[in-house]
């Protein structure tokens, strides 16, 4: 069947080539001795009009772009600093359009207007001053001012200060799950590094840290609205991106550092879902799926699962072959949802326990922290090395 | 007098070498036009292997974990079994295009061939200072064509950690199966490349110093050297940079050491390494990667520069100020590689010097546009094909190059990183922008290069459904980029947020689908024109350029008799001193007759 499928294809190809370069002969019938295959006045003609013809082209298919495409583009950022970088992204967008508007308008209007005649004589204009220092000196100044904003912004959004009243919560990248770690009443996260992993302590987290004790391990990420988050990353094996599109922010997970990132969300997950836009998105989406589904059934498979929105937090830097399904639910709650959530979970410290203690039944508490700091001793003589 | 020194030296080796042995001839040649020849050839060939792998995955995207025949007949019943395209091999197809458009095409195919055709012919040479290290250079970019070729065939399959191959993905088997044999195959492969690389830009660097014949002075030089010559000396800052990260990389893959590693624990234990950092690697790789995308685009627009010019009756406008834009933008290109790197964790304080810096390449790019269609502007312009993808390449520059003001921005760049906007910038502005140059070129020297023409009305029709092709392709995909759809995604399906972007996908992938099928319309124009095609006239384009003052036939040394003198610009054309429209540069400047340009 796809063979067949692609015969079709290939026959209906040479078909529209055989016929293309038919109408090029066509075109050249005024000339028919000429077979010198350079281009004569009638290709000439002929090209010079479809040049013309393709900058509608170009104009059509951007406005279509725009308005067919346009509504899925991100938009209504969902954190405090997103406002700022969408404000430049418009600015920029308004500069690019102006000047692709002109540029190509210019370009294919000119192999339009100026096609050859064998007649004609072109003009001798080989330099001039005045014109290559307006558009030297014009881009420059455009370019400053955009320099200048942007860098404005950059710094804004990547220099956190450490004084600041923020959540610190730790990203924790590995193929192909994300872990969250949250620091707790002190807001300080413990130390961790990959040779103190071991059975529960999924993070290798430093249990004799005194910061670690009130640390508290989740696999969703639940953030307060309105105050500022402090993301610090860590990745346990390959590179990893944390890449949040709805709160436009983004950091890679390096191997062996922290990388941090921090941001304000400004809607909780119901105030966003509930947005005019976003219900329109989703039921678009849904409409989609339910054909879809339709489809699956008559198949024999099971359906799709109707969406509802939720903020997701994705991975954007090729990890390993199920990068592709690398993704954890990000929950933005009130400030009172929030702490409530948090403080019905258990410190990894007690987790940690109970796991131990489940195994090895009955056995005293500081005798088991006493064999976990002799492993780690173990562990850091191994590190030394 | 050191050229006409040379002159002779030349002429003398000359007589000694008539009798030419089918090997000596075709194979292990030092005659710059048949390793131009050469180099095109494989260039075209590892390009249809690049553009036919874009194919299979723009399937793949288009209708996910469907299945197809044709990938079970291509891939095997290991990578698609039932003709469903494995997660692994999708990568693989991903990664190989990637580093095989980019180096072997539109380096070494572009480069390669055009650098070695023209830089002889359009200084006024015999052939390059050294034709041996030139026959060398070839025949390692062979060697390593087909090493790359042959990691497709392997059992754990060829490597598959993006064509950036970042560690330690591309450093730990455990981590992806393409990291095991296959990414050795591929860092040998690299490394022989680059050593070919070398050889070539040594040796074009040294041509284009020493060997103008007398009166081509540095001004005169056409732009197409200027920027073959410009994007030499690039080539020879930054390749050594990119080996040495492969061979660091080799280190810490085969040896043991933590160059770029450091506390990596998978599947299950805690890996040796200690100290090293993947975003040291990150940086050694920009270093060349960056400028790598000028020495693929600065090329084509010089061939761009040339052809315009010729093809307006008009000289290029600007022509000081071209050659200054390509200086500016090959020293900025070096000191711009960190915008790759704005979220890659380093500090946010090199992320202002580097936005700062790549911006400012806006400017010579701006310049180098402006002057292109100011060189339209009133000119007598013949529709020639090459004509066509010359004027096609100013126009996808400018659209792909104007979304590098958003790339380059690092603010803007936080949401748009590694998202299919990034896809779309770069394919328009190096990609199709570089093809189109390739083309133009082809179509431009066809006859210099095979004696006969390529017909145009295929050529016509190979330029317009590319054109249409190329913007139905790259053009929507801004808009799933600007959407929030990661690169290298096997499918999409596991996010529903983007299920109301696969209609366009689909879309996509049948642009790309027809474009890629009517490059068959090219591949067939150029090897029936090899045989069949009509003869050429000596100068077909009516240039002015010295290549075209040599024989049809090919010959040794390129003019039978004394290397022509060269006495004005290459862009005199429509000069009103003049009765005919062009006047080559080996006619003498008429008594009294100004130089008009500056």
């Amino acid at each position: 069947m796809t063979s067949l499928l692609v015969i079709i294809v290939l026959v209906l190809l040479a078909v529209a080539v055989w016929q293309l370069t038919k109408i090029f002969d066509l075109t050249q019938v005024a000339s028919t001795s000429d077979n010198s295959q350079i281009a004569t006045d009638d290709d000439n003609n002929v090209q010079g009009y479809l040049m013309f013809g393709f900058l509608a082209f170009i104009y059509i298919f951007t406005i279509y772009g725009v308005y067919t495409w346009g509504p899925l583009v991100l938009h209504t950022p969902a954190s405090d600093h997103g406002a700022l970088i969408d404000n430049l992204m418009n600015i920029t967008w308004v500069l690019i359009f102006t000047v692709q508007a002109i540029t190509q308008v210019l370009l294919h209007y000119f192999a339009f207007k100026y096609r050859g005649n064998k007649d004609k004589r072109a003009l001798y204009f080989a330099d001039n001053n005045k014109l290559e220092a307006i558009w030297s000196v014009i881009p420059a100044v455009v370019l400053a001012g955009l320099i200048l904003y942007g860098l404005y912004a950059w710094t804004n959004i990547m220099f956190i200060d450490e004084d600041d009243d923020t959540v610190v919560v730790e990203l924790y990248a590995q193929q192909f799950k994300w872990t969250a770690r949250y620091a707790g009443g002190d807001n300080v996260l413990g130390k961790a590094n990959v040779r103190l992993i071991e059975g529960v302590n999924t993070l290798g987290v430093d249990l004799s840290d005194p910061y670690a004790q009130d640390d508290i391990v989740v696999s969703e990420l639940h953030i307060p609205k309105g105050k500022k988050v402090h993301f610090k990353m860590r990745s346990q094996d390959v590179l990893h991106s944390a890449y949040f599109p709805y709160f436009r922010a983004q950091m890679n997970c390096v191997p062996g550092m922290v990388t941090e990132f921090a941001f304000t969300p400004i809607y909780t997950t119901a105030e966003y879902q509930a947005m005019p836009f976003m219900i329109e998105k989703v039921a678009n989406i849904n409409a989609i799926r339910a054909k879809k589904s339709l489809e699956l059934v008559a198949k024999g498979e099971t359906g799709l699962d109707p969406y509802t929105f939720d903020y997701l937090l994705l991975c954007n830097k090729i990890c390993g072959a199920s990068h592709y399904n690398m993704q954890m639910k990000v929950i933005v709650d009130t400030p009172e949802d929030y702490k409530k959530w948090l403080s019905d979970k258990a410190t990894l410290v007690s987790e940690v326990k109970a796991s131990k203690a489940e195994p090895a039944a009955p056995d005293t508490t500081s005798g088991k922290d006493s064999t976990l700091a002799k492993d780690t001793a173990a562990v850091a003589k191994i590190a030394m090395k | 007098m050191s050229a006409e020194g040379h002159d002779h030296g030349q002429d003398h080796e000359h007589e000694h070498h008539h009798k030419d042995t089918f090997i000596t001839k075709y194979i292990f040649s030092i005659d710059h036009k048949m390793i131009a020849k050469q180099y095109l050839l494989t260039g075209i060939i590892m390009g249809v292997i690049g553009v036919g792998m874009s194919m299979l995955f723009r399937m793949q995207l288009a209708w996910p974990e469907e299945s197809f025949k044709i990938f079970n007949i291509l891939l095997g019943d290991k990578w698609a079994p039932n003709g469903v395209m494995a997660n692994d091999i999708y990568l693989s197809l991903v990664t190989i295009h990637g580093t095989i458009m980019v180096f072997f095409v539109l380096t070494a195919g572009l480069s390669g061939t055009f650098s070695n055709l023209l830089i002889p012919l359009q200084i006024g040479a015999r052939d390059m200072a050294s034709g041996f290290m030139n026959m060398i250079s070839y025949w390692l970019f062979f060697l390593s064509s087909v090493i790359m070729v042959c990691s497709l065939f392997i059992e754990s399959g060829p490597a598959n950690a993006g064509w950036t191959i970042y560690p330690p993905l591309s450093a730990l088997p455990q981590a992806i199966s393409g990291s095991g044999l296959g990414m050795t195959l591929w860092l040998v492969s690299m490394a022989i490349f680059i050593a070919s690389s070398l050889m070539g830009s040594l040796n074009y660097v040294v041509t284009v110093i020493n060997l103008r014949t007398k009166g081509m002075s540095m001004t005169r030089l056409p732009l197409t050297i200027w920027a073959f010559f410009v994007t030499a000396i690039i080539g020879i800052v930054s390749f050594p940079v990119l080996l040495s990260a492969a061979l660091l990389l080799i280190f810490d893959r085969s040896f043991g050491t933590s160059f770029f590693l450091s506390d990596i624990y998978i599947a299950g234990e805690v890996l040796h390494y200690q100290g090293g950092s993947p975003v040291l690697f990150e940086h050694l790789f920009w270093f060349l990667g960056h400028p790598e995308v000028y020495i693929v685009i600065l090329p084509a627009l010089g061939i761009t520069s040339e052809i315009i010019a010729t093809n307006s009756r008009k000289p290029i406008f600007g022509y000081r100020a071209m050659i200054m834009s390509i200086i500016a933008i090959a020293f900025l290109s070096t000191i711009v590689w960190g915008h790759h790197m704005f979220i890659s964790g380093m500090n946010p304080f090199l992320g202002s010097v580097f936005t700062f810096t790549t911006l400012l390449i806006a400017i010579p790019s701006a310049v180098k546009a402006f002057n292109y269609i100011t060189t339209l502007w009133k000119g007598n312009l013949q529709m020639n094909p090459a004509m066509l993808f010359s004027i096609g390449l100013v126009s996808t520059f400018i659209t792909g190059g104007l979304t590098g003001i958003i790339l380059g921005d690092s603010t803007l760049d936080i949401n748009v990183h590694d998202t299919y906007f990034v896809v779309a910038h770069f394919h328009l502005v190096m990609g199709i922008s570089a093809l189109y140059g390739m083309f133009a070129g082809v179509y431009h020297w066809y006859p210099k290069m095979f004696g006969r023409m390529l017909n145009k009305n295929l050529g016509y029709v190979h330029f317009w459904v590319t054109a249409i092709c190329a913007y139905g392709v790259f053009f929507p995909m801004h808009f799933i980029g600007l959407a929030g759809l990661p690169r290298r995604y096997y499918t999409n399906t596991n996010f529903p947020l983007f299920d109301d972007l696969q209609n366009v996908n689909v879309l996509i992938t049948t642009f790309a689908l027809i474009g890629g099928a009517f490059q068959l319309v090219f591949l067939y124009n150029f090897f029936v024109s090899i045989f069949y095609g009509k003869k050429a006239v000596q100068n077909p384009w009516k240039s002015n350029t010295l290549e075209w003052t040599t024989p049809v036939e090919h010959i040794h040394g390129n003019w039978p008799g004394e290397i022509p003198h060269v006495h004005r610009w290459p862009y005199d054309y429509s000069n009103p001193a003049h009765e005919e429209d062009f006047v080559p540069q080996t006619v003498p400047m008429k008594e009294g007759e100004v130089v008009l340009h500056h």
